[in-house]
């Protein structure tokens, strides 16, 4: 009965979807407010229906209920409480309806906390939300309906996939969907923006704090998922161009263009057709990445052939989506006012050279994902692209861009020059080189790439560090009133893009120093591996609530401080799978990383195969993210995102000519 | 089904991968086929090199590619052997010929493209931009708080 | 000017969306054969004395005179079974079918074709998969049509079902079997 109700919530759901799709656009173009006010009602109850459908079937799955076809596939009795709830989501009918809840969450957000916006924006932007509600809703039921019974109820499940067990499935999901399905709002706004003919500061300001949190939750879930391949795979690698990592990278480029650009947009209305653009392509990426590569057609049409349906659906959702919205633009975007003028050196310039660079690396990784089925298409040769190729391409693009990062901040809008931004630039320079040409002398010849890549680590928290010091001695008179009254965005930038040096710290130690060996050990004895003693003190055998497991248990020695690290292998008899955990202890200056692997014949005897890593610095990838997502969040607390708009107010009176941009 | 959810994990349970069975005395030899094992492509896998597969068919990919080099071939030789029975499929560095061009030129294209059109444009515009900031400007600036450094 | 430049995105999406079309009508899983058109590989691979003592094995060479079909295989392999009653009738349809067991020990070999009956005209055994490498073998079942010189025509991959044979394989061999 529950499943059934659950259901019908779909339905409702799916027809309430239906007149929010219509209704306020036909309010909108009529100027009837009572249509277009309908537009904030529907929202909101879709997003009650879905809501209630989704608890429903979370409920199916707390209760174990195998009479339904998705829980009996991916849950057991066995299988802990917190994981038979997040099994909720992780399978493809579960993962659907979260897509679409977020997605009514959105709209419902816009309902409620749109008040000061246009009436007849709203009413289009919620119309826009609605038509991609109702292709997912269709999708979901017709194609994917998470609620089918079965007609002989299993006396068990057969258990979600034992890789999916683990505390990072609960957040690694429902993060990247927040992310995807937070830039939905930006191609909603970005319809409705060509639908009106009109954009203007209001509208990049209404649709800038949506973008950032999207963005902030995509990098949270980027960087968990890296985490969590990190410690789960049992060789250390965090990321591995992997299509489905692909899927994510790739809207979160563009989303971070998205962020700058719309920054021009809002300060100088200009740019205002390429942020439209941009929104457009992040949702698109994003509906690439949750559908074009998790429905398996990268690596086999077999996913075709099993459910043609659902195929074909994706592939017009995303051919009506994406298709219809850029012939919008085609139409309607060259009648649009263009912005206001810049020099070709000045922080628009700046900011607009990120996002050429950032399209440059987006299309590396478009490229990479998808020319296996492009070359499909015009040759007979078949051909794979891996990590080799990401090497070769992606770095020497993404280095003038992290370059660019640390000299974009200081540029002044409107006009500047060269010389102005040099002077500025000077000190973080020089020290820059000067670390550059210590570390070539210090690390040898051979590492030079390592060492320009910690001077580029330096270069840019050097940078960001240097918006603020010029921002607080600026006005010396009171400094504690300069630290006080900087704004959150200008400390969340700092943060964000000193975040991004620490990643590339990160990075280059963990490709350039990172070393592992593999060898096979008997308990008692010692393996050496640079500084570290890795040794193996007891082998023995455990068992957890749903699986069995081989536990080795080592001791650590790293330069004096004594460590103990447990490395399991798990196997999980309902699902047949087995898992790694591997033994990960470390600190600030890098991880010692330990995999055991089956018995095997050493030349001691019989003893177990272990992987033994040392990790450098490879904390502060995550660490970078984590600044990366915090300085997103101060960014998002700036209060100009809860003020109305500029327009409306006065202009306050010039302050000092030294401190205009204070407040 | 789960395999459409999170893809990411179907990388499969790489514990296997390389064994201390297959591996090389020789330690330069043994980073050689470690190199060559990372850029070959596990051809019964998803986008996974054969140094990290628990594929028995990668498992004996390694073991051959150690062979090949034991027997004295060179890096490229080493490949062109496997490549020879596999095609182009198990490079994961695709070769450069004219069907992939614009896989490896294509990215440098949209920045190029990219780049003369932002000239282009901005040459138009540059007669028309000789003032900076004007007062009411810094101003309609100052009420959007300014996100950076400006004098 | 302008209008065209706002018309490049849609353009560049319907570009793609036709790439993509036409290369999802092909199957990314399955590998074209380098040995197309090219000698079989040398080889010389041991029988399965259990099962017929007097065949020992066979060799790239015997592949002269007539067209063969080359099927591989395991025990270990489960889309072999449904496969396997094909092979018979292709066998009984007058091409030689020569069987390479993959990375399989003997004994499960013998043990599995007791089971399910031999079709082969002779079977060699391939433990090490070298061979099979040579062949540029992914998986198994995979069969390739050899011609009357020991060139390789065509390979399948997955299992020879009655449609791909009659459609196929069957009219290949037939114009083999007229070639010089």
């Amino acid at each position: 009965m529950l499943a059934e109700i659950g259901q019908f919530a779909l339905i409702l759901a799916l027809v309430t979807a239906l007149a929010q799709a219509v209704l306020p656009m036909v309010g909108a173009a009529r100027g009837d407010a009572a249509l277009m006010a309908f537009g904030r009602t529907a929202a909101q109850l879709q997003a009650l229906l879905i809501g209630a459908a989704f608890l429903i079937l979370m409920a199916c799955f707390a209760r174990s209920d195998f009479s339904v076809a998705l829980v009996a596939d991916h849950s057991a009795l066995s299988q802990p409480f917190a994981y038979k709830l997040a099994a909720t989501w992780g399978n493809h009918e579960g993962s659907m309806v979260l897509w679409v809840l977020i997605l009514a969450l959105f709209g419902a957000g816009i309902a409620v906390y749109g008040d000061n916006l246009r009436p007849s924006l709203q009413a289009r932007v919620l119309s826009v939300q609605a038509m991609i509600g109702v292709a997912f809703l269709a999708f979901s039921l017709f194609t994917s309906n998470p609620f089918a019974r079965l007609d002989i109820v299993p006396p068990d499940g057969t258990e979600l996939n034992p890789l999916l067990q683990d505390p990072g499935l609960v957040f690694h999901p429902p993060l990247l969907y927040l992310g995807y399905v937070g830039f939905s709002v930006a191609f909603s706004f970005a319809a409705a923006a060509l639908i009106e003919g009109r954009v203007d500061a209001a509208w990049a300001r209404w649709m800038r704090p949506w973008v950032l949190a999207s963005w902030i939750c995509l990098t949270c879930g980027i960087a968990l998922g890296s985490f969590w391949a990190y410690y789960e795979l049992g060789w250390g690698g965090w990321w591995f161009w992997d299509p489905v990592e692909n899927a994510s990278l790739m809207p979160w480029l563009l989303g971070t263009a998205l962020l700058h650009s719309a920054i021009v947009t809002e300060k100088r209305q200009a740019l205002s057709s390429w942020t439209i653009l941009l929104s457009i392509l992040a949702f698109s990426l994003s509906l690439i990445g949750t559908f074009l590569v998790r429905s398996g057609i990268l690596t086999s049409v077999h996913a075709f052939a099993v459910d043609p349906a659902r195929g074909v659906f994706i592939l017009a959702m995303i051919v009506g989506a994406t298709g219809g919205a850029l012939t919008l633009f085609a139409i309607r975007a060259p009648a649009m006012r263009s912005g206001a003028m810049f020099g070709g050196v000045s922080r628009e310039a700046g900011l607009t050279l990120n996002n050429l660079f950032l399209m440059a690396v987006t299309a590396v990784v478009f490229l990479g994902t998808f020319y296996p089925v492009i070359m499909e298409a015009v040759s007979t040769d078949k051909i794979s692209v891996g990590p080799p190729y990401y090497n070769l391409v992606f770095v020497p693009l993404m280095i003038p861009l992290l370059l660019l990062v640390s000299a974009g901040p200081l540029l002044d809008w409107k006009r500047d020059t060269l010389r102005s931004v040099a002077e500025k630039l000077k000190w973080p320079a020089v020290i820059t080189l000067a670390l550059f040409a210590g570390l070539t002398l210090g690390l040898g010849w051979r590492n030079a790439s390592a060492a320009f890549g910690f001077a580029l680590a330096a270069w840019l928290v050097l940078g960001a560090g240097l918006i603020l010091a010029r921002r607080w001695r600026a006005g010396s008179r009171d400094p504690w009133r300069q630290v006080r009254t900087t704004p959150p965005a200008v400390i969340g930038m700092v943060l964000a893009h000193a975040g991004l040096g620490v990643t590339v710290a990160g990075v280059t130690a963990m490709s350039v120093f990172a070393t592992s060996k593999i060898l096979v050990m008997q308990p008692g004895e010692t393996a050496e591996l640079g500084t570290l003693k890795v040794t193996l003190k007891d082998i023995a055998a455990a068992n957890g609530p749903n699986y069995s497991a081989v536990q080795a248990y080592f001791s650590v020695d790293d330069g004096g401080s004594i460590r103990a690290l447990k490395s399991e292998r798990r196997f999980y008899p309902i699902s047949r799978n087995q898992t790694t955990e591997a033994g990960i202890g470390g600190g600030v200056m890098g991880n010692a990383y330990v995999a055991i692997g089956e018995p095997q014949q050493g030349p001691k005897g019989q003893g177990i195969v272990v992987r033994i890593y040392h990790h450098p610095l490879v904390g502060w990838i995550w660490f970078g993210f984590l600044m990366m997502a915090v300085g997103g969040s101060a960014s998002l607390s700036d209060r100009r995102f809860r003020v109305g708009a500029p327009a409306r107010r006065a202009l306050p009176p010039l302050t000092a000519p030294g401190m205009v941009a204070a407040e | 089904m789960r395999r459409l959810a999170f893809a990411l994990l179907v990388l499969a349970a790489p514990v296997h991968a390389v064994q201390p069975d297959e591996m090389l005395a020789d330690p330069g030899l043994e980073a050689r086929a470690r190199t060559i094992s990372q850029e070959l492509r596990c051809v019964v896998c998803q986008n996974q090199d054969i140094d990290s597969s628990d594929a028995p068919l990668a498992r004996d990919l390694r073991i051959l590619v150690r062979e090949r080099l034991t027997k004295g071939d060179s890096d490229t030789a080493a490949m062109d052997y496997i490549v020879a029975r596999y095609g182009h499929f198990v490079l994961l560095k695709p070769p450069v010929e004219p069907a992939t061009w614009l896989l490896w030129l294509g990215p440098f294209a949209v920045l190029g493209l990219g780049g003369a059109a932002l000239a282009y444009w901005s040459r138009g515009r540059r007669p028309v931009d000789a003032a900076p900031l004007s007062d009411a400007e810094r101003r309609e600036l100052a009420t959007l708080g300014d996100s950076g450094d400006s004098r | 000017m302008k209008r065209l430049l706002f018309a490049v995105p849609v353009a560049a999406f319907i570009a793609l969306v036709t790439v993509f079309g036409l290369g999802l009508t092909k199957d990314p899983s399955k590998l074209p054969s380098q040995l197309i058109d090219r000698p079989l590989p040398v080889f010389a691979l041991p029988g399965i004395a259990a099962i017929n003592p007097e065949s020992g094995g066979f060799a790239s060479t015997v592949f002269r005179g007539q067209p063969a079909l080359i099927n591989v295989f395991a025990s270990w392999c489960s889309a072999c079974p449904p496969e396997h009653p094909m092979l018979g009738r292709i066998k009984a349809e007058g091409v030689p079918v020569y069987g390479i067991a993959w990375k399989d020990k003997p004994a499960d070999t013998r043990d599995w074709l007791a089971k399910l009956g031999n079709p082969y005209t002779a079977i060699a055994a391939d433990e090490s998969g070298r061979t099979a490498i040579d062949l540029g073998v992914t998986g198994a079942p995979e069969s390739f049509i050899v011609d009357k010189a020991g060139r390789v025509r065509y390979k399948v991959v997955g299992a020879i079902t009655p449609e791909i044979w009659d459609a196929t394989l069957k009219p290949l061999i037939a114009k083999l079997r007229t070639e010089a």
